[in-house]
């Protein structure tokens, strides 16, 4: 079989392949864009129902595609999300192979060689575009939870009713716990959301979406470099927030005023019992302190010195339950909305340190034309959003094409 | 900035915690205590070595603890209980975090005390109700401290002190524990 030739492959046509399509093709560098799926396919299809992006509308822009809509201020659903960057593919003309696997990528004399479903590759350069969340992480104790008890992952959970009756376990404060929690306890079911470290924030602050503090004050253009511990900034859960159009604050004193239930960390199985940590008015504290240092820091750059309404101190219960009977009857489903983590199984590059995570600088990968986009905080804070891919895009096909000028 | 002092080498810790990240095996540590029953519900225990850094370690002098009960359990009192070594672990482990935390970010502390309270209904270890846990039912550390700094900023030196505290984590969280007859 005849191998094709191209001098870019982008594996991955979301919205980090497409913006990297698109400034390839601005320059003339001739490639394609591998999707295994068709396009923007994770939120077709890895999304649950009620789902809507964190980033309000106005921040809602790819390179030379912005909103446009009449809700600014709103947020857009799993489906909206999907038809904007279909729309954004459509006009950057992006070179989309769909329904095209890559099943393996490894190094050739002067570039990389791809095989994929739709046959073989070779080329200079390849972007990884595939994601941060490719696989859900489940701790290795979730073998020793009881049969009797159901176990989904946010990819297998799609609305309450696709959840059996009864009693659920959330386990997870991350915007992906909190939101289904919160969904899962309005639809009359007992929900209790064991949570260790997690990052609360209010919707609003001082009557703009929080995020817009993260945008205008600076925040959010912190550079990868700059920051103390950044492997840890990395795997830091997404915030406590949800784009719903109340705008509402979905935090653990919101989750406790629906009737959630708050445990500590989940830190063991024994004997068919959940052993939750005893560390959760720790993780409160923690979280609540730093909430309230990055708001002053907002009230700061904007010279504002007239004390704000203070947000209450998260209510821990006043003895935390540190056990619960997985076989009583009491917990029906769990539901582990303990992170994701990227598939690179197909990957024959060694580019993975002793953690499974890639060696990079800034998108830059640890191998000559290898790069990424689209992970968190990939090369600043707003990498992590869909407006953050303009910036790191451009800087990635800047260096992607300086390489190739280089070599030729 | 003038220099602050708590006496906290944070240096060395930093530096420990780079060359720790590509050396893991040098970070396994055995802690060991050794106990001997003296009379009654008495007993002393040494502490001198332990592993560490791939090697035997000692430390510079042999500590000897007693543990025994207290006269309204009937026995001597010869040493505190042994439930209370808990609270002494977890006192020191705290208030070594915070210095070692306020050193980190250049606060000057001038005193730092803390109470360690653990409750326990006793009917537990005494086999008078099934449903009651033989450990502590709860633990309450309350600090009092004296620095440079906000209180906002007291309050982050002890919520990442517990966030680090080898004591707290043991506590709070399961250990599997094997004891065996050898």
């Amino acid at each position: 079989m005849s191998v094709e030739r191209v001098t870019t492959v982008v594996v991955g046509a979301g919205h980090a392949g497409l913006a990297a399509s698109h400034f390839l093709t601005a320059r003339s560098i001739d490639h394609v864009v591998l999707e295994r799926g068709e396009v923007a396919n994770s939120w077709r299809r890895e999304r649950w129902d009620s789902m809507r992006l964190l980033t309000p509308n106005w921040l809602t822009r790819l390179p030379g595609l912005a909103y446009a809509g009449p809700d600014p201020d709103g947020y857009l659903t799993a489906g909206e999300v999907s038809a904007f960057i279909e729309h954004f593919a459509a006009v950057a003309r992006a070179p989309v192979r769909a329904r095209t696997n890559v099943e393996h990528l490894g190094r050739t004399d002067t570039g990389y060689r791809l095989t994929t479903s739709g046959g073989e590759l070779e080329c200079r350069s390849v972007v990884l575009a595939t994601g941060a969340c490719n696989v859900p992480t489940v701790p290795a104790f979730a073998a020793a939870v009881p049969s009797g008890v159901e176990q989904l992952t946010p990819f297998g959970y799609r609305d309450p009713s696709s959840v059996p009756e009864g009693g659920v376990l959330v386990v997870g404060g991350s915007a992906t716990g909190v939101q289904i929690a919160a969904e899962l306890q309005r639809s009359g079911r007992q929900v209790v959301l064991s949570t260790g470290g997690h990052v609360r924030l209010p919707r609003l602050h001082r009557g703009r979406d929080v995020l817009w503090w993260m945008d205008r004050s600076g925040v959010w253009d912190q550079r990868y470099d700059e920051i103390e511990d950044l492997p840890r900034a990395r795997r830091l859960p997404s915030p406590q927030l949800v784009g719903s159009p109340a705008r509402e604050t979905l935090d653990l004193n919101a989750l406790t005023d629906l009737g959630v239930s708050l445990v500590g960390r989940w830190a063991a199985v024994r004997d068919g019992w959940a052993l939750f940590s005893g560390g959760l008015r720790n993780v409160c504290s923690l979280a609540d302190l730093k909430m309230n240092r990055l708001l002053s820091g907002f009230d700061q750059w904007a010279g504002i010195t007239e004390p704000g309404v203070p947000l209450a101190p998260t209510r821990v219960p006043d003895r935390p339950r540190l056990r619960l009977d997985l076989r009583g009857g009491e917990i029906r489903t769990i539901v582990w909305a303990t992170g994701f983590r990227p598939d690179y199984s197909w990957l024959d590059v060694p580019v993975l340190d002793g953690k499974g995570r890639l060696r990079h600088e800034g998108g830059v990968v640890d191998s000559p034309g290898l790069y990424a986009l689209g992970l968190p905080l990939l090369r600043r804070r707003r990498s992590t959003f869909l407006n953050g891919i303009e910036d790191d895009a451009r800087a990635v096909t800047d260096h992607l094409a300086g390489a190739l000028a280089v070599a030729r | 900035m003038t220099t602050i002092d708590n006496g906290v080498n944070v240096q060395a810790l930093l530096d420990a915690r780079e060359a720790l990240k590509s050396a893991p095996e040098a970070a396994q540590f055995t802690w060991r205590a050794s106990s001997t029953w003296t009379k009654g519900v008495h007993s002393t225990t040494t502490v001198q070595k332990f592993f560490g850094l791939g090697q035997e370690q000692t430390h510079k002098n042999e500590t000897v603890f007693a543990a025994d009960h207290p006269e309204v359990f009937a026995a001597e009192d010869n040493g505190i209980t042994p439930i209370e070594y808990l609270l002494v672990g977890l006192a020191g482990c705290l208030t070594a975090g915070v210095a070692s935390v306020a050193q980190n970010r250049g606060i000057q502390l001038r005193s730092v005390e803390a109470t360690v309270e653990g409750n326990h209904d006793i009917r537990g270890i005494l086999g008078a109700d099934s449903d009651v846990r033989n450990g502590f039912n709860d633990v309450k550390v309350t600090f009092h401290i004296d620095a440079d700094a906000s209180k906002e900023e007291i309050e982050a030196l002890v919520a990442q002190s517990q966030k680090r505290s080898a004591v707290f984590d043991a506590l709070t969280n399961p250990t599997d524990v094997t004891v065996e007859v050898a």
